[in-house]
């Protein structure tokens, strides 16, 4: 069996999470993710929805972050203000794990608009909780598919807050999270460089190469000294990961 | 005390041209039914207040309820665009919405500070992020006591709040349980209320010391709407109709469609056509 890019992506995405990690999930990739690597090699981590179930062990992927499937299978579930409060800026998420519309070399994330603010030529949903998440958990996972409208040389609006210009940019805001450590996509995976945090090619997935990843940015991408190739699927991974969308279409009413 | 009435007495009772009010249900618990009595009363000029556009706004700016939404994030979950709330800020269609943004952090802080009787809710957020430079409702403070600049909003205080709850009691207490997102702080912020309910019982019986109950005192009106969440979901009731959030996205899409599907769906109809999602899928649940 061979992964399609996007299956490769969430594949990817999940390998980097484990049975430690208390996770703030995202809805899409992110929720495919995080629930693949519970359904596989890390039984045991901590998932939590915005919509504020903490723990919670879906057996199918939510349509939205609330889907009673989430409280159903949550240890707890928590009022909206307690989760925002006590739990995201409380400190307690090791993890958040974001999508968005559009990103750029240092890992700022656009969910808002494409053109003027107040003339948009594409309305996005806006941030929701990404922009606290951003800034509150200890680190940030990104899955997004790559793509010249996704990943621009500049946003047109900073939704939520990566690396700024810079190295050293969320330290001088007083943020004390790492922000962005991982871009995982559907061609590579990418981690801010040490030196500068520019978004800096560290592995290619099986079969993909350095022009194709260039042809799908916006912007002259940096690969690292030694780049390297991520590890093709399993069967088990695969097989977990399709069963898995297999289930969730079916509850969902959608034709498999 | 919370008083009886019938969906369409408690609109009336509760809404007038020009308000403010907040529907809100975090995913779950979405008073849908009370929405589309809205749009059959022709409120015009509201300023809607929600974290979650969802279905629910996109019905009533679409159908010209709304002169200014204050929300979080305006999109149709795990499916897409909401279209006519993305046609009203893109082409001004039915009219031009004045928009209101902020983070889920700001509006649940915002909706604890209002049910406090705060003028303002102060978290630890917006760093970095352009929201500020077009909402000049964002603003800062300096701790007294550590010198951190903190964000600021203003708490929110509806004319009204209007929200979809399991049960009420025939003192018209009211019970929720399940995902219960911002509704008490969205009811406690409030001038006045309408709670719609599943169910209305003698008693609530056996319960969760914990579970979230809004005294009849906190309450102005209660109508029962059984269904009147869909294609929301009342935990234990029915479940979330993801297969029309789906289906909504084509339905939306264009606004021929829309207005078609909200004369045949809203306008022709009362709120005892939410009636028939709770029962049939009572007992499958």
């Amino acid at each position: 069996m061979n992964a399609t890019p996007t299956e490769m992506m969430t594949i990817a995405a999940a390998r980097l999470l484990t049975n430690q990690d208390v996770c703030f999930v995202g809805i899409g990739a992110p929720s495919a993710a995080c629930n693949l690597a519970r359904l596989t090699h890390a039984p045991k981590i901590t998932l939590i929805y915005e919509s504020g179930t903490l723990s919670t062990r879906p057996s199918v992927l939510p349509l939205s972050i609330g889907d009673g499937e989430l409280c159903d299978t949550a240890l707890t579930t928590v009022a909206v203000p307690e989760m925002f409060r006590y739990w995201l800026q409380g400190g307690r998420i090791t993890i958040g794990f974001l999508g968005g519309a559009q990103i750029d070399r240092f890992a700022n994330l656009n969910t808002t608009v494409v053109g003027p603010y107040d003339a948009p030529k594409v309305r996005l949903p806006g941030g929701g909780g990404a922009p606290e998440i951003a800034s509150n958990c200890g680190e940030i996972f990104i899955t997004m598919a790559m793509g010249t409208r996704a990943f621009v040389d500049r946003l047109p609006f900073i939704t939520s807050f990566g690396h700024g210009k810079g190295k050293g940019d969320r330290a001088a805001l007083g943020l004390k999270t790492k922000g962005p450590t991982k871009v995982m996509t559907d061609l590579c995976v990418l981690e801010p460089d040490p030196q500068t945090a520019e978004l800096t090619v560290v592995s290619l997935h099986p079969g993909v190469t350095r022009e194709q990843v260039q042809a799908a940015c916006g912007w002259p991408l940096r690969f690292a000294a030694d780049v390297a190739e991520t590890p093709p699927a399993t069967e088990q991974e695969l097989a977990v990961l399709r069963d898995l969308h297999a289930r969730t279409r079916q509850a969902h009413g959608v034709a498999a | 005390m919370a008083e009886f009435v019938s969906l369409s007495q408690g609109i009336e009772a509760v809404l007038s041209d020009g308000c403010s009010v907040a529907m809100e249900g975090f995913t779950h618990l979405i008073p849908h039914a009370a929405g589309h009595e809205t749009i059959r009363q022709g409120k015009r000029r509201l300023t809607l207040i929600r974290m979650t556009p969802d279905l629910i706004y996109d019905q009533l700016i679409g159908t010209g309820c709304a002169q200014k939404l204050i929300f979080s994030w305006g999109g149709n979950p795990g499916v897409g665009s909401l279209h006519r709330f993305r046609d009203a800020v893109e082409n001004g269609w039915p009219h031009r919405l004045e928009i209101e943004e902020h983070s889920h952090a700001a509006m649940a802080n915002a909706y604890e500070a209002g049910a406090a009787n705060l003028p303002f809710a102060v978290f630890r957020g917006y760093k970095g992020v352009d929201l500020p430079s077009v909402n000049p409702q964002i603003r800062s403070v300096t701790c007294p006591y550590t010198g951190e600049v903190l964000a600021t909003v203003p708490a929110i205080r509806p004319d009204a709040a209007i929200i979809h709850a399991l049960k009420a009691d025939r003192e018209g207490n009211v019970l929720l349980e399940g995902i219960v997102g911002v509704q008490k702080e969205a009811v406690l912020a409030a001038k006045r209320s309408l709670v719609t309910v599943e169910e209305i019982v003698e008693d609530f019986g056996p319960r969760n010391a914990n579970a979230v109950i809004l005294p009849s005192w906190a309450v102005t009106t209660i109508a029962h709407v059984p269904g009147g969440a869909y294609p929301s979901y009342a935990h234990g009731c029915y479940k979330r109709a993801n297969d029309f959030y789906i289906a909504w996205d084509r339905i939306a899409r264009e606004r021929e469609t829309f207005l078609a599907w909200i004369k045949e769906n809203v306008l022709a109809k009362g709120p005892d056509a939410f009636a028939r999602h709770a029962q049939p899928q009572r007992e499958a649940a």
